[in-house]
């Protein structure tokens, strides 16, 4: 995932130069906005860039590339707590509802997911609230039956999501597992009425045991819209944590810098590719150096 | 968050008005206007250099320093290349002279393949055609199902030989590029004239499986490959685009989830990288969620112009 990427070569060029001129920090710039970190958050970084350059009189490329990789660690916050919350607390199971745009990654990361926590040995439950795509509900059981847990679905086409949730968390509790997995169907943040239907969801669960987590899952190839999501997601279900999919393709995922400023939730895990054991957590200094790669 | 192009627009030329000619220095403002609009739209960093070089150039030429309003042919230029590079007239599908026509799919996972096959299906059939839907995803979880369930609400035929990946069954056993050849053979006997086929979703860097892709292409040779692309990708819509145009020379391109608020900056991306016709625009899940492709819509969407003629007016 290194081979084609422009800037990788920019910044490469860049750091045999012997000054700091305006080519310099242009090939900067371009790097972060090529890795979709957008112009904002660009601009931000490339003034405090400036400033800690210009007040530490560095003199060579290498330098101000260091500093830009300290910048911008400290604004994907290194000691934020990326942990899950999967026990048990007050007699009820934990509930992760998964929510997020169409297509990004929502029930195969609930399969990798799943797959970790039996690892752990802890009793899972996933829950089908995805009634609307086609297949979803029969996607999230394979996915099941894959990793060895048991999925709470409904036996009709378009039932309400809401109440399958409330089905799977009350089976859960029932039955005294440690996590339920709630897979959503997939939904673009302009549409409120599908909004609404989410903020449903949460509340039905919630009768039964509370959302400990709920975490958007993002594609890494998202740009500039990823702000957007995670605004009007974080409104609608108080997102606790973000998932980075995909990024064992070429897209480095600069978005979450962005969000990262914007909303202050930590990214948690990412997702590596289509199997059961493409999942690992998100590690701050490894993202920003390839970012920079 | 951010302004969108027209208010910046509108400020840049608040100075201008009435002062009749455009300095290289106001030409210079307005173009950065414009890139930091096109990097805001996700437009890729260095398709946004050129357009801003192009719409330089052509800026401080005649046609603006002789216009009666400078800014308001800024605004015009800005238009006129977008759209030219969005491609202007929109192409037609292509059908086969004798035989089936073969529509084959392509793109990154979870870009709208499956359910744009379904889309494509009934609007042919509502054309007239009788087009058959090719299950050859044998790889994502119950994507066989999906393109069943899908069949079934476009009312159109599926072929489906294998069911691919389900509970019952775990392992990948068989061959997409032979169901892909046996669904054209099947549309051959059936008499159906279109087959379109659904592929599994990979990475451009993906080499295993982009050349499953050439494989399933060279074995249905189809008229059309169509290439999928969600509106909200940023930066990487480059690489992606130019990854599976060297993979598998793909027709045409079709944009989806533009019923979002994505700028969808890509549509520039990947007609200006491939030089490729954007055919379709997918906006929904459901299936007459479907229309062609308009470039003058694209263009004052990518600028969040609105209407790019009321603009020019207040200019
Ligand atoms: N390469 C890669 N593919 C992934 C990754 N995660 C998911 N996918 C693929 O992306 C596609 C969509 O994944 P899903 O899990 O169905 O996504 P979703 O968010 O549940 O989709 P909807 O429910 O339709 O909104 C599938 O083809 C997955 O195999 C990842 O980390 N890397
Ligand atoms: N809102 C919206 N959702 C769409 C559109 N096209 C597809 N989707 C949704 O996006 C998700 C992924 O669509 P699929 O058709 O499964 O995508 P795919 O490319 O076949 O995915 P893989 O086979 O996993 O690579 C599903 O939730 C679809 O309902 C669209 O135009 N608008
Ligand atoms: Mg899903
Ligand atoms: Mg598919």
């Amino acid at each position: 995932s290194k081979s084609n990427n422009v800037l990788g070569k920019g910044l490469l060029a860049l750091l045999s130069r012997e000054r700091i001129d305006e080519d310099v920090w242009d090939e900067i710039e371009e790097t972060l906005l090529t890795a979709d970190l957008g112009t904002d958050a660009t601009d931000d970084l490339m003034l405090q860039l400036r400033a800690r350059v210009k007040v530490e009189g560095s003199r060579t490329p290498e330098r101000v590339r260091e500093i830009l990789g300290e910048e911008l660690l400290a604004l994907v916050g290194p000691d934020m707590d990326r942990s899950l919350a999967t026990d048990r607390e007050d007699g009820k199971p934990s509930v992760i509802l998964v929510v997020g745009v169409n297509g990004v990654g929502k029930t195969t990361t609930i399969g990798k997911v799943a797959r970790v926590l039996v690892a752990e040995d802890k009793d899972v439950l996933l829950g089908a609230a995805d009634t609307f795509r086609a297949a979803a509900a029969e996607q999230l059981a394979t996915w099941g039956s894959r990793v060895g847990v048991p999925t709470v679905k409904s036996d009709q086409d378009g039932a309400d999501p809401a109440s399958v949730a409330f089905d799977a968390v009350k089976a859960g509790v029932d039955q005294e597992v440690d996590v339920v997995l709630v897979d959503t169907a997939g939904r673009l943040q302009n549409k409120t009425n599908l909004m609404d239907e989410l903020g449903k969801i949460k509340r039905v669960i919630e009768k039964q045991a509370p959302v400990r987590e709920a975490l958007l899952v993002l594609d890494a190839t998202t740009g500039q819209n990823g702000l957007s999501q995670a605004k009007v997601f974080s409104e609608v279900v108080n997102i606790t944590g973000i998932v980075l999919t995909k990024l064992d393709g070429t897209a480095k995922g600069g978005i979450v810098v962005a969000m990262q400023r914007q909303l202050g939730v930590p990214v948690k895990l990412i997702g590596l590719g289509e199997g059961p054991d493409d999942l690992a957590p998100f590690d701050p200094q490894a993202f920003v150096d390839a970012l920079l790669d | 968050m951010f302004n969108s192009l027209s208010d910046r627009l509108s400020a840049t030329f608040k100075n201008l008005r009435g002062k009749g000619r455009l300095s290289e220095a106001d030409v210079d403002g307005t173009v950065r206007e414009i890139r930091r609009a096109l990097l805001d739209a996700d437009v890729a960093v260095p398709v946004a250099r050129d357009f801003a070089a192009a719409v330089k150039e052509r800026a401080l030429g005649a046609e603006v320093s002789e216009a009666l309003n400078p800014a308001q042919q800024v605004v015009k230029i800005v238009n006129e290349e977008l759209v030219s590079i969005l491609g202007g007239q929109t192409r037609r599908l292509q059908f086969a002279k004798v035989g089936p026509t073969v529509i084959m799919l392509a793109g990154l996972q979870g870009a709208g393949k499956t359910t744009l096959a379904g889309k494509l299906a009934k609007w042919l059939a509502s054309e007239g055609h009788t087009p058959l839907l090719v299950a050859a995803d044998l790889q994502r979880p119950n994507a066989v199902t999906q393109l069943k369930v899908v069949g079934e609400r476009a009312g159109v035929p599926v072929y489906a030989p294998h069911p691919g990946v389900q509970s019952d069954f775990e392992e990948v056993t068989g061959n997409p590029v032979v169901v892909a050849r046996n669904g054209v053979s099947e549309a051959r006997q059936k008499q159906h004239d279109v087959v379109i086929v659904d592929t599994a979703g990979r990475l451009g860097v993906d080499e295993a499986l982009m050349q499953q892709a050439r494989d399933i292409r060279d074995a249905i040779r189809p008229q059309e490959i169509l290439f999928v692309i969600d509106a909200m990708i940023g930066q990487d819509a480059v690489n992606t685009a130019n990854a599976f145009n060297e993979g598998v020379d793909f027709t045409g391109v079709v944009l989806s989830k533009l019923d979002g608020d994505a700028r969808g900056g890509a549509a520039l991306s990947v007609a200006s990288v491939t030089g490729k016709p954007i055919m379709f625009a997918s906006t929904g899940e459901n299936v007459n969620d479907f229309e062609v492709f308009h470039p003058d819509r694209m263009a004052g969407r990518i600028l969040d112009m609105g209407d790019v003629l009321t603009l020019i007016e207040q200019a």
